[in-house]
């Protein structure tokens, strides 16, 4: 536990001095802030609207966001200590592989954690101070399940960006496939699975389709942050509100996708050659 | 026990033969020098020593555990290790860098202060490691390797990038830690001044064991000549005869200089001789260096057969050189 500890701290300490956790804290809030007050612009309305109507514009927004910056966080984690030498000399200390690979994913997940926190935690104090008629309890009950699946979602892609880092050999090559690995999960799937939704015109087993969204980390963080709110979803999402989820199943779900990249880095990091 | 014991290791990557067969082990107290060209396999019997590697047939033992087994992790902190490049966190101070590593096997601050004026740093204390000069990371390194007043130490390359007199003083903390009981495993390619400071050398080459033994005994089983030059007034007829059977060679560029090559075991016969002629003004002796055995334990592993055994390797190459 000590040795976990000391590397989560380092890690926390350069996030600290190298403005990560500065950079991404006040990206999240100007965000946030923005389109909790401006989200519904277009429809001409200015300020706050609703708490789904928020959750939801945040939940897409950081659906993007997060993986990448996880993304970008942490793909040189243990590829970048190789080429610096540190490496080799850190496994001749009193620590394990995988005491390594904890210390480093609780450094960074602490990381992502205090930015998601700070930043769109930020934006829910703006609305209970300044919005009107707001139900306090249902606001912190909705930001406190957005942050904490938020966390969860970017501690996925770190640990997926160390298996990433564990597989290969450089640096730039180990920030190009964090980049696909990103395109992949983020982008492509949605559509292949709305392509073969449209291929089939929609005949596609409807009662198995909600479940494969499950097969994406990033569309289980959207859905925890339908649970409650009624009919509200949209696009793919429509699909899964058949299908009532718990808030819990989709939590052990999320749970589920942080042991399967960071079983697979620890996997990648023992084969690798020191 | 011994503190590190490789009993018949071989180790292969990807079918390759990186070490074909060693045996070896390192006493207390010991220092160890590990010689042998680019390739013959020092960085990995490091690797395997510190349980980096696990070998691919036979057994290491460190301590009396297997260094790559998850239990050896509570004897770590009795060991030190200088990696041949390491550039450390090129972000922090160097103290931030010792303190972390400190933090790791668990030493307190007030040593970290203390090592860095040890390895003459104090100056650079503050200063972030990337503006570090070769040798300041060398000696950054070496205060990493004894943060914890180290049993075994294992040393990849420890003088290069040091000035002359760092150098001095680091074969001086070297004597030091041996006097305490500390054993040391010395990897370096700068061979002359390490001499004095090894109780035995190990060469190896093409993955295997050239020569094991101390500088004494490896200069016996080489044969090597020592060189006696002797200047003055001598009747060099007179030397020639009475030095018959004694010496190797014997020539004589000018009338007041002689060179006599002899071996390691007529030396001192040789010179008696040579100092009861009255005509000697000064005398300058010259036993082979660990340069000139390591040249010559490397040659031979290079000629000899690959698929000689090593036990027989010496002797085999003994004979060769005989025959030519």
């Amino acid at each position: 536990m000590h040795a976990i500890w000391c590397i989560a701290h380092k890690e926390l300490k350069d996030g600290l001095r190298n403005r990560w956790i500065i950079a991404i804290t006040l990206v999240f809030a100007l965000l946030s802030i923005g389109i909790s007050w401006f989200g519904a612009a277009a429809s001409g309305v200015v300020g706050f609207t609703s708490i789904p109507n928020t959750i939801i514009s945040l939940a897409s927004l950081a659906v993007f966001l997060i993986p990448l910056i996880a993304l970008l966080l942490s793909y040189d984690a243990i590829v970048g200590e190789d080429e610096d030498g540190t490496l080799l000399l850190l496994l001749t200390y009193p620590l394990t592989k995988a005491q390594l690979l904890l210390g480093k994913l609780l450094g960074h997940g602490l990381i992502m954690g205090i930015s998601t926190a700070l930043g769109f935690g930020s934006s829910a104090v703006i609305i209970a101070l300044f919005a009107s008629g707001v139900d306090l309890s249902a606001l912190s009950i909705a930001f406190t399940r957005f942050i904490l699946s938020a966390t969860l979602l970017g501690v996925i892609f770190v640990a997926a960006a160390y298996f990433i880092s564990a597989l290969v050999s450089e640096k730039s090559k180990a920030a190009g496939l964090a980049l696909i690995f990103w395109f992949l999960f983020v982008l492509v799937f949605d559509l292949a699975l709305l392509g073969l939704l449209v291929a089939t015109d929609g005949q596609f087993n409807p009662e198995l389709f909600p479940y494969l969204l499950l097969l994406n980390p990033t569309d289980v963080f959207r859905l925890i942050n339908l649970v409650g709110f009624e009919g509200s979803g949209s696009g793919l999402l429509v699909m899964a509100s058949e299908v009532e989820f718990g808030f819990l199943t989709l939590f052990g779900v999320l749970l589920g996708w942080l042991l399967l990249p960071l079983g697979a880095a620890y996997w990648a990091f023992s084969r690798r050659k020191i | 026990m011994s503190v590190v014991e490789l009993n018949q290791v071989k180790k292969h990557f990807d079918g390759v033969a990186a070490i074909k067969e060693l045996s070896l082990t390192i006493e207390k107290g010991e220092v160890l020098g590990l010689f042998g060209h680019n390739g013959a396999g020092k960085t990995t019997t490091m690797k395997l020593i510190l349980g980096l590697l696990t070998p691919t047939e036979g057994s290491v033992s460190v301590f009396g555990h297997s260094p790559a087994s998850p239990q050896f992790s509570d004897y770590r902190y009795h060991l030190g290790f200088l990696p041949e490049n390491v550039s450390f966190y090129q972000q922090l101070t160097g103290k931030e860098v010792l303190a972390y590593f400190a933090k790791l096997k668990k030493v307190n601050k007030k040593r970290v202060v203390q090592l860095f004026d040890e390895v003459g740093l104090s100056h650079a204390i503050n200063r972030k490691v990337k503006t570090y000069s070769k040798g300041m990371k060398q000696r950054l390194g070496l205060a990493q390797a004894l943060l914890t007043e180290p049993k075994l130490l294992l040393l990849d390359e420890p003088t290069v990038g040091l000035d002359p007199i760092a150098t001095q003083d680091f074969y001086t903390m070297v004597d030091q830690l041996k006097k305490s009981g500390c054993s040391v495993v010395l990897c370096s390619h700068v061979l002359p001044g390490v001499e004095k400071h090894i109780d035995r050398a190990a060469i190896l080459g093409s993955g295997q064991l050239q020569a094991l033994g101390t500088l004494a005994e490896l200069r016996e089983q080489a044969e090597l000549p020592t060189v006696i030059h002797a200047y003055g007034e001598i009747n060099s007829d007179i030397l020639r005869s009475e030095l018959e059977g004694l010496a190797i060679h014997i020539s004589s560029n000018n009338a007041s200089v002689m060179k006599i090559k002899t071996s390691h075991n007529h030396k001192t016969q040789v010179l008696r001789q040579v100092m009861k002629h009255p005509g000697i003004s000064d005398i300058d002796l010259q036993t082979p260096s660990l340069e000139k055995i390591y040249r010559y334990y490397v040659e031979a592993s290079a000629t000899k057969n690959s698929n000689t055994p090593p036990h027989m390797t010496n002797s085999m190459v003994k004979t060769k050189e005989g025959a030519q």
